[in-house]
């Protein structure tokens, strides 16, 4: 049978553009930053030196250990790694525990208000998220508007210190990330087959019962999804705690910003790339392993 | 009762997860219009910091080029996306699909920090060895944003061309056009709502990045994002809460017009089926 896709070198062509794009720019990449994290800081163009280098006619080749090394013996990036992984996990938890309830909500809706519902969880995460943490920074400070409004109602005597700690991140990544647990969950539960439901229920079973055998079971892959969209990028997460977080919410991502341009030290800056990539090496194929299904899923094929 | 009861519960879960996503975006719209420049205590109305964000050239400067970045940024996301998007859905099975895939996918969660200093040393290398792209700037971030929007655009492109009827194709293959001419006349047109969606969201995620944009940007190409962070660095500034409200209004309202497009297109093309569905009962 004609198929579109059928002629050879058009196929061909077609995979390889953005088959060499992708490799170039987004797997060499990393290759560099494994390099790099074995090199030496200097004080030059770049910053670092080579590990290849011909001194006095000999060619010589050097691994430099001590970026890894000062990772362990800094107390600081232990810390760092701990706490992102911390903050990532119990984040994911608050959404999870927010969103799946929207998220079920809304896939039993009649098709209209589940449009217009469905279009509310997206909205936000098109305007600029930098922005929405930001409108969080005039709630939350110490003088801001929650504290007033609380004062006012006469709740609270002395203002909550809530800007600069560890729950102002928490409540950053949970709004920023809500969106993308809510998606995946809503789009597995709106294919679900309520009619397993209502068979249970014939049956006799308890809805408490038969939300944990049958649709719960049946949504995981969304949880699953959800869940990684939330917890990988909150690892390594840079603005949030930047922004709203203080001295008890350190976490890697800002440090690895640190030590790249405060301290100019690339070749660091790349070891706690590194490690935080092979923290993320599970999470990551958790993801890929549900995401490759789903893009390559056909409907009725 | 039983029932009553749910529904109040399920109301009172939405109106908890939408307060809690809506009320800042609010709060920040209402104190753009504040007279004072202590932005949490209300003094009047006044739009006076619209004025002033105007007047601001850096400000604006750094808009402008923002929105160059992302145009060309959307742009070349949608070809490579919409190419990687054909590729899983039609290709079937090739040599290195796995690692493909992989690529396509791990993007949408890598860190963001990872991103940008892998892709700044890619850059820096390539200077030391082929002497290109020879500094930092614009051509340096383009690089670095079409390929974390792409992924995105796969995603959303791939969702449509599933959906796609092959013997659509197929019928017009059979009737004796070409290749080409098949895929401008049928599958472009059919897929080209995704393409639409996959170019909007390209576009706001580059005109709304900030971490990969500061690695890989040289002198002179100081982006949107930058420029806010800087200044809301030192606290809050009434300022920055003019832009916001300015963004928020341009971005939402183009959201929101796409989407009701969409909607309606997706309608009538419900309708054409079942009318053609109708005809064919008939006949």
């Amino acid at each position: 049978m004609a198929r579109l896709t059928s002629w050879r070198p058009g196929r061909s062509l077609v995979i390889a553009v953005p088959y060499v794009w992708l490799l170039f720019f987004f797997l060499a990449p990393f290759a560099i930053v494994l390099k790099i994290s074995f090199a030496e800081s200097q004080l030059a163009q770049p910053p670092f030196t080579n590990l290849v280098a011909v001194v006095d006619d000999v060619l010589t080749f050097s691994l430099n250990l001590f970026n890894y090394i000062d990772l362990y013996e800094y107390d600081l990036y232990l810390r760092g790694y701990l706490n992102s992984v911390k903050i990532a996990f119990f984040s994911t938890l608050f959404c999870l525990l927010l969103g799946y309830p929207m998220a079920y909500i809304i896939a039993r809706m009649p098709t209209h208000s589940r449009n217009i519902c469905l279009m509310l969880v997206i909205l936000p995460s098109w305007t600029s998220f930098l922005i929405r943490i930001y409108a969080w920074m005039g709630i939350l400070k110490s003088n801001g508007l929650l504290n007033n409004f609380l004062q006012y109602l006469g709740v609270i005597e002395q203002p909550l210190e809530i800007m600069h700690t560890s729950v102002a991140v928490y409540i950053g990544i949970v709004y920023a990330y809500l969106p993308f647990m809510i998606l995946p969950i809503y789009a597995n539960l709106v294919k679900l087959d309520y009619s397993l439901l209502e068979a249970a229920a014939d049956l006799g079973a308890q809805p408490w019962k038969s939300f944990v055998r049958i649709t719960l079971p049946l949504s995981l892959s969304g949880i699953i999804a959800g869940s990684m969209l939330v917890f990988i990028p909150a690892v390594g997460e840079f603005v949030i705690p930047e922004l709203l977080g203080g001295p008890d919410s350190l976490m890697i991502g800002k440090l690895l910003w640190a030590e790249f341009f405060n301290a100019r030290n690339w070749p660091g800056a790349s070891a706690v790339a590194v490690v935080m990539l092979l923290l993320l090496v599970l999470p990551i194929t958790l993801f890929h392993r549900y995401q490759a299904r789903d893009l390559e899923l056909k409907p009725d094929a | 009762m039983h029932s009553r009861w749910l529904t109040r519960l399920s109301w009172s879960v939405l109106v908890t997860g939408f307060g809690f996503l809506y009320i800042p975006i609010v709060i920040l719209i209402i104190y753009s219009f504040n007279e004072s420049r202590l932005v949490t205590v209300w003094s009047g109305f006044s739009v006076k910091w619209y004025g002033e964000l105007f007047r601001d050239e850096q400000m604006m400067n750094a808009v402008w080029m923002s929105l160059k970045i992302a145009f060309m940024s959307a742009s070349a996301a949608v070809v490579l996306g919409s190419m990687a998007a054909l590729i899983m859905v039609r290709f079937g099975v090739f040599k290195g699909k796995m690692l493909f895939t992989s690529m396509i996918t791990a993007p949408l969660v890598m860190p963001e920090v990872i991103t940008g200093l892998s892709l700044l040393l890619l850059f820096v290398s390539l200077d030391q060895f082929i002497g290109w792209p020879d500094g930092r700037g614009v051509l340096t971030i383009w690089i670095a944003h079409t390929t974390f929007c792409m992924a995105y655009v796969t995603v959303v492109v791939n969702s449509r061309l599933q959906d796609l009827d092959e013997s659509l194709e197929e019928a017009a293959l059979d009737l004796g056009a070409n290749r080409l001419k098949v895929f401008f006349v049928i599958t472009l047109p059919i897929i080209a709502p995704a393409l639409a969606a996959g170019w909007l969201l390209a576009f706001t995620l580059s005109l709304d990045d900030l971490v990969i944009a500061s690695f890989v940007s040289g002198p002179g190409s100081t982006t949107l994002p930058m420029e806010v962070f800087s200044s809301v660095r030192l606290g809050v500034s009434p300022k920055v809460n003019a832009l916001s409200a300015l963004l928020i209004a341009v971005v939402s309202s183009f959201t929101f017009v796409a989407w009701w497009v969409l909607r309606r297109q997706e309608r009538l093309r419900l309708v054409d089926l079942q009318g053609a569905q109708k005809q064919q009962d008939q006949a």
